[in-house]
């Protein structure tokens, strides 16, 4: 699956898709790979404040626990209440299951995240190891 | 590909689906597990029933030839060395199949402690690839592939016969998923290994055969109540705890860990085994705490997970006898969260009586 090239990428799997203020999180289709069949989401509630680099939920397949780290800083504007039926949308398209939509408090920190050609080789040295 | 107690194992088969899939098709068709990593310790000789009776909790005098039983060698203190499947192959000679991160561990003390005996015990752990064929269809699907009559096979019961023309393969009607079917004990060289697992998957294509890794084990057991050790059992815990009462036959005179057991059953136990499924929303994992109502902890889980055939969260967890009751709700610390869960009845899973 293509990793697109208008989202920005986290080492910890997160994609982030800025428009203007506003952002939309969700994890990579390598993510949803290694982690195999989700079966649990747990996500921040609308209005909440997360930060660059901190936890905001966690996902968890079958077999393991994984954290979920904040790409940029906002506050929770939406939440994709699909996901605590259906988590295994993620599996089917990780790129389009987004989990959260925030406001951006400062759009200038998606400077520091990864295109989707690094991210890309990031993973397949991750995949490597 | 996970090391698991040294082995290189894979945890599922993405292209089969992954665990999910593979967990479902044992359900409901069949799936095949490389479970080669299990030990294997025979014991054969004049006295080797005396032997097994002195090391292990369960009766192997009433094993017919050819029949097995679910045991469990014990520490003096009545807790485990570990879990055991005990097969009587012949008149004097019996095969322990034991758990993979207890084989040297096992083996030395099944030789330690057989040394009174006219027998011999040898560790034959790298001698076998097991392979496991579980399901519904197993019976269907190994058929193909064998001159035994399986059907005539107990559950809990071994035969012999040719297996992909390979002569004399010990054929036992045993499995760790809850599901009816086989587990075969071939030559462990990795052609021999190779061809037969090819067989098998090729032979079981129209039936909808899958391979199965660790994480498909692991979720069929702890469906089944099946106990894993280190988990359900340990050298910490006595058979009372573990609820395995009816695998240890108290009327024998005599075996490790019996007197230990007598005192134990007389003071009471401390802590018991419990399943139990969440009501809010959460997965309890292995090592959680267990609260009560009043968030105070009272105990932890062993093993947890989502339940792909039940679709529900489900757990086993030790906790003391007054929460054990059916319908107790009690709390599991998930992530610093106190998430309500309830007392349930196990097995969570029992499969259908055959009509």
């Amino acid at each position: 699956m293509p990793y697109p090239t208008d989202f920005k990428y986290t080492k910890e799997h997160e994609w982030i898709r800025a428009d203007g203020k506003n952002a939309t999180v969700g994890i990579t289709n390598y993510a949803q790979e290694s982690l195999g069949d989700i079966v649990f989401v747990e996500l921040p509630k609308v209005g909440s404040e997360i930060v660059a680099g901190k936890t905001f939920g966690s996902v968890e397949s079958v077999k393991a626990v994984s954290d979920l780290y904040a790409p940029a800083s906002g506050v929770v504007a939406e939440v994709n209440a699909e996901l605590s039926t259906a988590p295994e949308k993620i599996n089917k398209d990780a790129h389009s299951a987004w989990l959260i939509k925030i406001a951006l408090k400062n759009a200038a920190e998606l400077n520091s995240l990864l295109s989707a050609q690094d991210y890309e080789k990031f993973v397949s040295e991750e995949a490597g190891k | 590909m996970v090391e698991f107690n040294g082995w290189e194992m894979p945890v599922e088969y993405p292209s089969a689906g992954g665990i999910i899939a593979e967990h479902n098709a044992v359900r409901t068709a069949v799936g095949i597990f490389d479970v080669s990593h299990m030990g294997d310790i025979r014991l054969a000789g004049a006295e080797a029933l005396a032997a097994v009776e002195h090391i292990s909790m369960n009766d192997a005098s009433r094993l017919a030839v050819g029949q097995a039983q679910y045991s469990a060698l014990l520490y003096p203190q009545g807790t485990f060395v570990d879990d055991v499947i005990v097969h009587r192959l012949g008149q004097d000679e019996y095969l322990l199949v034991i758990n993979a991160g207890t084989r040297e561990k096992d083996f030395s003390w099944v030789r330690d402690h057989t040394r009174d005996f006219d027998c011999k015990a040898e560790n034959l752990s790298d001698d076998f690839t097991q392979i496991a064929i579980q399901g519904p269809k197993a019976v269907e699907l190994l058929q193909k592939l064998t001159d035994a009559a399986l059907s005539a096979v107990k559950f809990y019961w071994v035969t012999r016969g040719t297996v992909c023309g390979l002569k004399n393969i010990l054929i036992a009607r045993t499995g760790y998923t809850g599901e009816d079917g086989f587990e075969i004990y071939i030559p462990s060289d990795e052609r021999t290994s190779a061809m037969v697992w090819n067989q098998v998957l090729q032979a079981g294509r129209d039936l909808g055969v899958v391979p199965c890794g660790l994480g498909a084990r692991n979720t069929l057991r702890l469906e089944a109540k099946l106990a894993l050790y280190g988990h359900e059992i340990s050298d910490t815990i006595n058979v009372w705890e573990a609820a395995l009462d009816r695998f240890c036959k108290m009327e024998k005179p005599e075996f490790v860990g019996r007197d230990a057991l007598e005192k134990a059953k007389a003071v009471g136990i401390r802590r018991t085994l419990i399943g139990l499924e969440m009501v809010e929303r959460g997965i309890a994992r292995d090592g959680y705490k267990v609260l009560d109502e009043g968030d105070a902890e009272i105990g932890y889980v062993t093993s947890g997970s989502y339940a792909p055939f039940l679709k529900k969260n489900i757990a086993l967890a030790y906790v003391p006898p007054r929460f054990a009751e059916v319908g107790t709700i009690i709390k599991i610390e998930i992530r610093n969260q106190a998430v309500r869960a309830q007392v349930v009845p196990t097995p969570f899973y029992k499969r259908p009586k055959k009509v």
